[in-house]
């Protein structure tokens, strides 16, 4: 995994509530074994009418956004499924960064494991971003280190994540060989476990 | 300690029991690493997973904790003829996976091949107080036996695979209270969808839940499963049961269930488990069994839900700008209008299956509803078994045959309409009721619009072509 420290970007706004993983991918582009090459999917209903064409009332096909990195949505982004097709193709994509009042549970970790920062920020903040955002070519930046995101116009927030995260973020673990120093506590683990019958 | 006073423990919730059980390495600042008992496997979210391993020449640290079988892609009509390449290239793959890494796989011929959901419990995999995980969300449906069950993202899968493990921040539990008794012919399913409309698609992330209550402890295990598995679609990812009588009598004499000694053994461990008197959630909500009618969902999330009595909801009765822009889009995907009957609506297609509702006693239900009846001419419906072994034992009662006279199609086991990756797809505009768990847009096809409800409610709507009451309908047919 790439470390994420520090990200400044174009930000993208998608100001609606409870966008679930079936709409970030649909579930016929789950098919592949790659993890690579999901971004051409990415809110594909959303993106092309049944033709395989851009809807143009959709924002994201507006060129505006052409090249943006920070996603800002409304709460609970990414509930339903646990399919991590979901960040793979926000990633491949481009983005980088999330930002939203809330995340769902499995969604967040599993941007965390590939390398992607979701940002939560009250309500609040994300409206006035979403605001800033809609009026077009407007760049934000992260700084994982210091837990703020800030604009050139003034605009600060700071940010909570455990550190565990954002250690593994800065750092670009590979969180399997960090488990597996960990080896003999697993092997004493099991074997005291194999000694009660009852498993 | 004053002397003849003995020292209580302090009451723990079953959450607290098994999680302390199952932590192998503690430190400050950092989650809890987690001894996962048991991981199921699904072709769609492992491919890329046993890749990992394979990259880094790493191998799967307990094969015999490991459990395959594939279901989301599976055709339920002529189980060879795979017509999408990709779809057969990802099932292979699970295939040749499961060969390498030595991970036993009920594959598409298998007897026990069906619905992970379904199968787990079914072959006793699933027990009290195991962690269980798979690349699913609707993992929470073992918690129906007091396991703390939980889906995870496929880099998860690989890591639960290499090291039996998960890094774990020690999640907040919530009780989920149901005081009194459902009326008759009210379901688990009805239930589950009362809760998610009255707490709302996120009361429960951050938490496990778990469900306690009167209502509760009267429910079967396949009834307890119904509500377990729609945890996720209220944002907890874990929602579990503490076991009881019902819990041990359903597990006695599966197949990987301990026998004689050992398994009265298990039932005092098994018993050890559940939630003590007094014990302190992070939070707690309460809803009474009583006032839960049968359920219709009108929109695009699970809350968007109200009792098929009611009127479907307007934009102006949300209650923030967000939420009345929601119920606007909702409306018009879903191509309702505000305030009309949801009794009004028509349906063009039935599913009956999903790990929500597809076993044994839904289909029974389901089947009970259409003896001797027909569906409606203008409805194409279906039954698709959740597993291998629940199809063979709804043949041998002739369940098929009252499905098939009333003019169901009877298919093969899997995952099917609930998330149309195979070819059972409810074409755009077109409208389903469905006993699945998610009225997402484009679940069951782009376009598609979904209607959650129970299976004798499906059953119902098959019949009439629209939805209509059951309870009404099973004492004075229409």
């Amino acid at each position: 995994m790439e470390p994420v420290k520090h990200h400044t970007g174009l930000v993208y706004p998608l100001n609606r509530s409870n966008i679930d993983t079936d709409q970030i991918i649909p579930k016929q582009f789950l098919k592949r074994i790659e993890r690579q090459g999901f971004g051409q999917f990415l809110f594909y209903n959303w993106r092309y009418d049944n033709e395989g064409n851009p809807k143009e009332d959709f924002s994201l096909n507006d060129p505006a956004y052409e090249g943006a990195s920070i996603l800002i949505a409304g709460e609970n982004f990414g509930c339903g499924s646990s399919r991590e097709h979901a960040p793979w193709a926000l990633q491949d994509f481009g983005f980088k960064v999330i930002i939203a009042p809330s995340f769902a549970d499995i969604f967040y970790n599993n941007c965390v494991k590939n390398g992607i920062l979701p940002v939560q920020l009250p309500e609040e903040q994300t409206s006035e971003l979403v605001k800033k955002a809609e009026s077009g070519n407007y760049n934000l930046s992260v700084d994982l280190k210091n837990q703020v995101v800030y604009d050139d116009t003034g605009f600060e927030a700071s940010f909570e994540i455990i550190n565990y995260l954002k250690e593994m973020l800065l750092n670009g673990w590979d969180e399997i060989a960090v488990t597996l120093t960990h080896q003999d506590k697993i092997d004493a683990f099991e074997q005291a476990q194999e000694k009660t019958t009852s498993k | 300690m004053p002397k003849g006073v003995t020292h209580m423990a302090t009451p723990k919730t079953i959450i607290d029991k098994i999680w302390e059980q199952h932590v192998v390495h503690q430190e400050e600042n950092k989650p809890d690493l987690l001894y996962i008992d048991l991981q199921l496997v699904h072709e769609v979210t492992s491919p890329q997973a046993f890749e990992g391993l394979r990259m880094k020449g790493r191998s799967v640290r307990r094969p015999d904790r490991t459990f395959a079988t594939m279901d989301h892609n599976v055709p339920t009509v002529a189980r060879h003829i795979i017509n999408d390449p990709v779809s057969k290239k990802q099932m292979e793959t699970l295939q040749k996976n499961c060969e390498e890494f030595n991970v036993p796989l009920a594959d598409i011929d298998h007897p026990d091949q069906g619905i992970v959901h379904v199968i787990g419990p079914e072959l006793g995999l699933t027990q009290p107080g195991k962690t269980i995980v798979c690349g699913d969300s609707h993992t929470s449906t073992h918690g129906a036996f007091g396991a703390l069950a939980f889906g995870i993202g496929t880099s998860e899968v690989e890591h639960v695979l290499a090291t039996q493990t998960l890094w774990q921040a020690r999640p907040k539990s919530m009780n989920v209270k149901v005081n009194g008794r459902l009326n008759p012919a009210v379901t688990a399913k009805d239930l589950i969808l009362a809760i998610i409309a009255k707490f709302g698609v996120k009361f429960g992330t951050g938490y496990v839940v778990e469900y306690t209550g009167e209502a509760i402890r009267n429910l079967t295990m396949e009834e307890r499963m119904t509500v377990c598995n729609m945890s996720i679609e209220a944002g907890a990812r874990a929602g579990l049961i503490s076991p009881d009588a019902t819990t041990f009598d359903y597990l006695k004499g599966r197949r990987h269930v301990p026998e004689g000694e050992a398994f009265k053994n298990a039932v005092d461990y098994w018993s050890s488990l559940a939630s003590d008197e007094g014990a302190a959630y992070d939070a707690t909500v309460e809803i009474d069994a009583d006032e839960v009618e049968p359920q219709v969902t009108w929109g695009t999330n699970p809350s968007m839900c109200i009792p098929v009595s009611g009127h479907v909801p307007a934009p102006e009765d949300g209650r923030s700008a967000a939420d009345k822009e929601e119920i606007e889009r909702a409306l018009e995907y879903m191509g309702l209008e505000a305030h009309q009957p949801i009794s009004s609506v028509t349906v063009d297609h039935v599913f009956i299956g999903s790990c929500t509702n597809s076993r044994l006693s839904d289909l029974r239900r389901a089947a009970k509803v259409v003896e001797g009846k027909k569906v409606h001419p203008s409805v194409k419906a279906m039954v698709v078994p959740g597993s291998q072994t629940v199809k063979k034992a709804a043949e041998a009662e002739g369940l098929d045959k009252t499905f098939t006279d009333a003019g169901f199609e009877w298919r093969e086991a899997g995952c099917s309409m609930c998330l149309a990756m195979n070819d059972d797809i409810v074409p755009p505009g077109e409208r389903c009721a469905s006993t699945s768990n998610r009225n997402f847009e484009g679940r069951q096809g782009n376009g598609a619009r979904t209607h959650l409800v129970a299976p004798e409610m499906a059953a119902a709507a098959a019949v009439e072509g629209r939805f209509v009451d059951v309870r009404s309908y099973l004492t004075a047919p229409v």
